[in-house]
């Protein structure tokens, strides 16, 4: 069975890792390739390094991070911000990222996502998506969630879909960094409309809501950043929670343990 | 010991070539023949389409080279979907190593979603890639074509339904998987290659 992933999230700015609260009050929290290590180690299943620096001075300094990074870390990972055209996406992928990112420059130019796809294939391309419920529904944002558009959440990356994103990632603005659970209505939504994987991003603050995600929002891998920063939450204890869940997990056992079936057996 | 990676427009080179450092592994990315030839392992990765991808192997003439290979090879991906006899990606005949086709995935219901990508759980190993492993492990995948159980089923994994994660035939090795990518057990799963 295909396991459903967890994700941790490292917010970037001038090399370091950052994570802000809704968006605000950004907080340091490591180094990049050091936190990125310790993640792999603890058993996460990818990462997302998103570089939130908007210099091109700050911009050189990612790439060489992302070249960092894919020498030092053995699970896949995905990089965003600051993308806008082939080119990043090519400088990102020749530095060794798995997978690039893509969000307000795709809303911008939508045709960005068919142009990635058919150079570099769509299992290259994740669109995320930041949306906020309002009370004309959910609207996408620009800019880490400064500037509201007219999109629909639902119609937007149904479009992405067609046009050859690989991948959804969508943070819900009004989940985001409250730490109450995942957008799970929204989440089963999209599930159900869309027929390319979703990473659930923003509210995660405790074990259950992992399980609440893969199970009422039907997420296909969830991520998280403060909640493993701050140690709040181990990932090995975590796989091993929603494994006795009854949640296909990678690594949802101890070292040493037979399998998760005897264990089990042994309950 | 001299390992080589056969240089061509793939996408996944740097990472195996990383992949392979942090074994304490300086591999050789080449295209040139005699280098291919004289190593002691050659490692075949790929992503990307198989149809420009066989073309450029012919065109480069890595298609015969490879084909007739002595020491052990390690197709990874679409260098394991090339070494079958015929893609459906782009109908494309491929090296023929493995007499086998390679298919697209159909989803059978809505949960199927298609390229198949993530971790998943390889089983019925059998072949030295494998050894030292005693139970079902997690490893990492992104394919939208898959190659049917056949007679060189190295490693199984059941996605829509079971498939080939492994090939194996004499000196020639194939995953499906990205070992480069998977962790821990894909390090042993090359560290299995390179001690063959």
């Amino acid at each position: 069975m295909l396991a459903k992933r967890i994700v941790p999230c490292l917010d970037i700015k001038d090399g370091q890792t950052v994570k802000g609260t809704n968006f605000v009050n950004l907080r340091q929290a490591g180094d990049p390739v050091e936190l990125g290590r310790a993640y792999s180690e603890q058993g996460a299943d990818e990462l997302v390094f998103l570089d939130i620096t908007a210099s091109h001075e700050g911009r050189k300094t990612f790439t060489e991070l992302v070249k960092r990074i894919a020498a030092n870390i053995n699970i896949p990972f995905t990089v965003g911000g600051g993308i806008n055209e082939l080119s990043d996406v090519d400088r990102l992928l020749n530095a060794g990222a798995d997978k690039i990112s893509i969000n307000s420059s795709a809303i911008r130019n939508p045709q960005l996502i068919d142009e990635i796809a058919k150079n570099f294939g769509s299992q290259v391309c994740v669109l995320a998506v930041d949306a906020k419920q309002t009370e004309n529904g959910w609207k996408c944002y620009l800019n880490g969630g400064r500037i509201e558009t007219d999109k629909d959440l639902f119609e937007w990356t149904k479009e992405a879909q067609e046009r050859g994103a690989g991948e959804i990632l969508f943070t819900s603005m009004n989940h985001d960094g409250v730490k109450a659970g995942y957008a799970n209505d929204a989440l089963a939504v999209l599930a159900d409309q869309l027929s390319i994987p979703i990473i659930a991003s923003g509210g995660a603050g405790c074990k259950e809501h992992f399980r609440d995600v893969f199970l009422q929002g039907k997420a296909d891998a969830a991520l998280a950043a403060s909640v493993f920063h701050f140690g709040e939450i181990k990932i090995t204890e975590l796989k091993l929670y929603l494994c006795g869940e009854g949640i296909t997990i990678r690594g949802g056992r101890h070292p040493g343990q037979v399998s998760m079936r005897m264990n089990n057996l042994f309950r | 010991m001299k390992v080589a990676v056969v240089k061509y427009n793939a996408g996944n080179i740097r990472s195996v070539d990383y992949a392979l450092k942090r074994l304490g592994v300086e591999a050789v990315i080449t295209a040139d023949k005699e280098e291919l030839q004289s190593a002691d392992k050659v490692i075949f990765p790929g992503v990307g389409e198989a149809e420009t991808t066989m073309k450029h192997l012919k065109a480069t003439g890595l298609d015969e080279l490879i084909k007739n290979l002595r020491q052990p090879v390690l197709g990874i991906c679409l260098g394991m979907q090339l070494m079958c006899r015929h893609s459906e990606e782009g109908a494309v005949d491929c090296l023929n190593i493995f007499d086998v086709d390679v298919k697209r995935f159909v989803p059978q219901k809505h949960e199927d979603k298609v390229p198949h990508m993530g971790w998943n759980t390889i089983g019925s190993t059998n072949s030295k890639l494998f050894e030292g492993f005693t139970e079902e492990e997690f490893v990492y995948f992104v394919h939208s074509f898959y190659v049917p159980a056949c007679d060189f089923t190295a490693a199984t994994t059941d996605y829509i339904h079971p498939f080939s994660a492994a090939l194996h035939k004499d000196n020639f090795y194939a995953t499906q998987f990205h070992p480069e990518k998977s962790g821990k057990t894909g390090e042993k799963i090359l560290m299995n290659f390179l001690n063959l």
